[in-house]
């Protein structure tokens, strides 16, 4: 055991080492993304695929930043990471509640920084650090639970303010998927998920008419077939048209003819899949799926807790960006502003997502560094 | 590696593949529904895209013309240049009006207008600056069009006709068509679209409408057109042939000149009518482009009525036009004979009245054929009492008097014909012989319009055969344009040898030189024409008026005058042509109405389509061969 931990590879080691091959799938998928922002524009690589193209390149030169610092140090900085993207997102909230309406994003000049989206990653890295910190039977008492309870409450609570229900329902998930990998008991999830459903009927006093309506439009969209129903059904009409193969490369009608509203941002796989039918929407969803098995994998392979745990958090939080907004598309989730990870136009997504891969890599880079308990090296 | 660490790497493992197992399982169930929505539903939602994305926009058909008897084009479309003015290629809309105010002259109330309806609809919507524009405008906005950022000039179509007036009841005019209107048909809808509004326009408005074509436009989900998709041709409406003769119809118009009154042509045999004129008339024209206020209510109070078409809608006492009638029901009952004579004192008395005839000093003893040339009065009251009211009701009855006759163009009034039910139903009395005395000679109850007066005439005249009047070629089934159906025309079941006894009195209305009409005879050589002269009184002359002296016409208000009335026929060997005349107010019926009829039917002998255009197909016109004897 001794081979492993102690003898740190170099960066040019490390370069070597690193997995190209998910540099090259993410990179695939994000092409797909630039050929969607194209055809989008009518044809046109503004004003979308460009701008999305320069940045996917500092994207891309982010992941494999974070992807060579020691995993050690990102542990380290977890519960700062965690703790700067609580203040960023209280400071939305504030700055949202002295007057400048429902914002959600920091104006940091060169790009508008989502701190709700920065949050995914960080209650991942916060949750993987507490839990690295426990044995599986100690993980699940409920004394060790109440602080990761708190890591994930604290926010959703400010996510919920701003109102954003997609992204407080994703953190809880991603929440929920660590506790379930670091050791809490089935019945620990029975008793949540009971006093959740109890809470239902109260937390619906607290919701705004519009997203009220927007769950009554889910269960029923074609009752508003104008009003609030008509991204649902045009969204569907427009996947539907597209049929097996789809309507080809820039002749999505729906699409090009603005019945699909916001094309470019979450619809954008309903455009995909018009143009390029079953055959291409499930192409997309084959590439995704070996993203998500490919985060897998790595987490598997990794000796250390922590690695283990951010890994499958990082790839659990990748698969519910995939598996909600395609879920919003088809009609089977309610519209909740999901982006579609890698494809749609949005830098703070894409900038999350690849930080995200940038982890991913860490934990496959440092895959056999020993961590101990505390926290330290070994 | 110690083994708490391998126990935590193995429930991690254990728990991570229950994790990837279900993500997978969710991504697996999107498949699926993708699979449901995109290949089993994909033909449901194929339809609603296309529904989606494609606009049907019709293309209104081109209307059908309206030609007379030779092919003369009465109803036409012109050309309808409008200038129309879009705000999305136009940077400064109260700019550029302002511009183009200064070629065409645009009102500020106008401009108020188009800037209102600019603001109102979408920016790539056209709005309509001013339609009906003159070539010289076109041609100027043309010059300036660099100028004018966002002004287009469009050519649609309107109606018009170019013999304005002369036929303007017949023809009717185009209008929008009226919430009533609406039958869901979205033609109909279409802005600009027009309707038949009356005339012939209405009663064939659908021949003459056509079908609308459409074009498919792919339009995005704010109706902005992208592209034509498809583009089908509508069918242009079909031409409606009418039997009228528009040069006759423009001269009996000219003829009538400032009288009120009306002027109809038949031919005899078939019921075709060859002219159809009612004055004062209107211009057509104006109701196609949409009449002011004041225009409206100088057609509309003028006391002249010339929004009426008199020919048809015009109901007047026929006065001595009648007179035939009562004579043939006499004759027919075999009360009277030619040769049976009444002496005419000026006057006959019957209980306390007193009934005079037109001449005052009387006709002496008066036979039928004296009866009818000098349209004795007294010999009639003499006659209508011994026939009685219901007998002369029934004989007016089958010359078409008293109905409609079920002409082609709406519009058509029935007349009236007394009966003493009639009375009893109506009036709530009972008849008095002196009400069947006034009958006898066309007055009192008696109203006939000039349709039905030309159409008495003719049944006359050509051997009791119930020809009806039409004024088109064809007739209407079903939105179609239909051949008349060649059945034989019914006769009206009243001895022909009694017939030609009116007939040879007739002639001597203008051919003898007692005849009431004598100086209204044609002089032309070769042309002749036989009738009957009609005054009609339109108010009561008192016993004390009487006694001081009846006024002369000339000295009453114009709205106290007689109607002139002559009906006829021609020429006198074969008649061909019948004729009727009213003159509202016009005096007497054979120095107003008489000479109008011999020109009108010198003028129609003279047109003869056997004569004008040997061989030719003119409607309404049976050829020489099939004239009836």
């Amino acid at each position: 055991m001794s081979q492993f931990g102690t003898a740190q590879p170099t960066l040019r080691q490390k370069l070597l080492r690193l997995n190209w091959e998910l540099v090259l799938l993410i990179s695939l998928t994000a092409s797909v993304g630039f050929a969607m922002l194209y055809s989008a524009a009518n044809g046109s690589f503004d004003p979308w695929a460009t701008r999305q193209m320069s940045r996917f390149a500092v994207g891309i030169v982010l992941m494999l930043c974070v992807a060579l610092v020691d995993i050690r140090l990102w542990l380290r900085a977890s519960y700062t990471v965690y703790a700067a993207s609580l203040v960023l997102l209280a400071a939305v909230e504030i700055m949202g509640s002295i007057g400048m309406g429902a914002q959600r994003w920091l104006n940091l000049g060169f790009f508008q920084l989502q701190p709700s989206e920065v949050m995914k990653i960080a209650v991942v890295l916060a949750l993987a650090r507490w839990f690295h910190g426990f044995e599986v039977d100690e993980a699940g008492r409920i004394r060790n639970l109440i602080i990761p309870v708190f890591i994930v409450l604290a926010p959703m609570a400010l996510v919920l303010r701003q109102p954003d229900l997609g992204t407080a329902g994703v953190i809880a998930m991603v929440g929920g998927a660590m506790f379930w990998l670091g050791g809490a008991r089935l019945w620990q999830f029975g008793v949540v998920l009971a006093a959740g459903a109890a809470a239902v009927p109260v937390a619906w006093q607290f919701l705004h008419a519009y997203q009220k309506q927007r769950i009554f439009t889910f269960l029923n969209p074609e009752t508003d077939p104008l009003g609030a129903g008509y991204h649902i059904l045009q969204s569907k009409i427009a996947l539907g048209s597209g049929g097996l193969f789809g309507k080809g490369f820039l002749e999505g009608t729906q699409s090009h003819l603005n019945f699909l509203p916001e094309k470019q941002t979450d619809f954008i796989f309903t455009m995909l899949a018009e143009e390029f039918g079953l055959i291409g929407g499930v192409g997309l969803i084959a590439l995704y799926a070996l993203l998500i098995a490919y985060g897998f994998y790595i987490a598997l392979r990794c000796r250390s807790q922590f690695a283990r745990l951010l890994a499958m958090g990082v790839t659990v939080n990748f698969f519910l960006y995939v598996f909600i907004n395609v879920a919003m598309v088809m009609g089977v989730l309610p519209v909740v502003g999901v982006p579609l990870p890698l494809i749609s136009y949005g830098g703070t997504a894409m900038l999350t997502v690849l930080i995200g891969f940038g982890l991913l890599m860490s934990c496959w880079l440092h895959r056999d560094t020993y961590i101990n308990r505390r926290g330290g090296l070994a | 590696m110690n083994s708490r660490d391998n126990d935590r790497q193995r429930f991690f493992t254990r728990r991570a593949a229950l994790l990837a197992g279900g993500q997978f399982g969710l991504l697996a169930a999107l498949v699926g529904r993708m699979y449901y929505l995109q290949v089993v539903e994909s033909d449901r939602y194929h339809t609603l895209a296309e529904e989606n994305r494609i606009n049907m926009r019709l293309l209104p058909p081109s209307r059908g013309r309206i030609l007379d008897r030779f092919g003369v084009p009465i109803a036409v479309n012109q050309k309808n240049y409008r200038v129309l003015i879009k705000s999305e290629n136009t940077p400064d809309v109260p700019a550029v009006l302002d511009r183009l105010a200064m070629i065409i002259d645009l009102g500020p109330e106008e401009k108020a207008r188009i800037l209102k309806e600019v603001r109102r609809k979408k920016k790539f919507v056209p709005v309509t600056v001013r339609e009906f524009l003159e070539w010289e405008d076109v041609a100027r906005l043309e010059v300036n069009a660099p100028d004018l950022p966002g002004v287009t000039i469009d050519v649609g179509e309107r109606r018009f006709y170019p013999n304005s007036d002369s036929a303007a009841h017949i023809l009717g005019y185009v209008g929008a068509p009226r919430p009533e209107d609406l039958t869901g048909d979205p033609l109909l809808e279409l802005p600009g679209f027009r309707i038949g509004r009356s005339g012939i326009e209405r009663a064939f408005d659908r021949p003459l409408r056509g079908a609308a074509g459409a074009r498919q436009l792919e339009v995005n989900a704010v109706g902005r057109v992208i592209r034509e998709l498809d583009r089908q041709d509508g069918k242009p409406g079909r031409d409606v042939v009418l039997t009228l003769d528009m040069a006759l119809q423009r001269a009996a118009t000219e003829r009538l000149g400032e009288e009120a009154g009306a002027v109809v042509v038949m031919d005899a045999h078939t019921g075709a009518l060859i002219v159809q004129a009612s004055t004062p008339s209107f211009d057509p024209n104006q109701f196609t482009e949409g009449l002011s206020n004041a225009q409206w209510r100088r057609l509309a109070d003028n006391e002249r009525a010339p929004l009426r078409n008199k020919a048809i809608a015009g109901e007047y006492a026929p006065g001595s036009t009648f007179k035939m009638i009562v004579a043939l029901a006499a004759l027919e009952e075999g009360l009277i004979t030619p040769q049976t004579s009444f002496f005419c004192p000026g006057h006959l008395e019957l209980g306390d009245g007193k009934f005079h005839c037109w001449k005052r000093h009387g006709h002496g003893h008066v036979d039928l054929n004296r009866s009818l040339a000098e349209s004795c009065d007294v010999y009639y009251y003499e006659v209508a009492r011994k026939v009685g009211i219901d007998k002369i009701a029934k004989m007016a009855a089958r010359f078409g008097l008293g109905t409609e006759l079920g002409l082609d163009v709406p519009g058509e009034r029935a007349g009236l014909i007394p009966t003493k039910a009639w009375k009893r139903a109506v009036v709530g009395q009972p008849w008095v012989v002196g009400e069947t005395l006034v009958a006898g000679i066309g007055q009192g109850f008696v109203l006939t319009t000039p349709l039905q007066l030309a159409t008495m005439t003719a049944r006359m005249v050509n051997g009791g055969k119930a020809v009806t009047p039409y004024l088109a070629r064809d007739r209407v089934e079903r939105g179609q344009l239909a051949a008349r159906a060649d059945t034989p025309v019914a006769d009206i079941g009243v001895d022909s040898g009694h017939l030609d006894l009116m007939i040879e009195a007739m002639n001597l209305v203008t051919q003898d030189r007692t005849g009431t009409a004598h100086r209204a005879r044609i002089t032309v050589p070769g042309l002749t024409m036989g009738g009957k002269t009609g005054t009609a009184q339109v108010r009561r002359i008192s016993r004390r008026e009487r006694e001081a002296g009846v006024r002369k016409n000339e000295e009453l208000p114009w709205r106290f005058r007689d109607h002139a009335l002559f009906v006829g026929y021609g020429p006198i060997e074969n008649p061909r042509y019948a004729i009727a005349v009213v003159v509202e107010h016009g005096g007497g019926g054979s120095s107003v109405a008489a000479p109008i009829a011999r020109d009108v039917m010198a003028a129609t002998l003279d047109r003869d389509p056997a004569r004008l255009s040997p061989g030719a197909n003119v409607a309404g016109f049976d050829g020489p061969g099939n004239r009836g004897s």
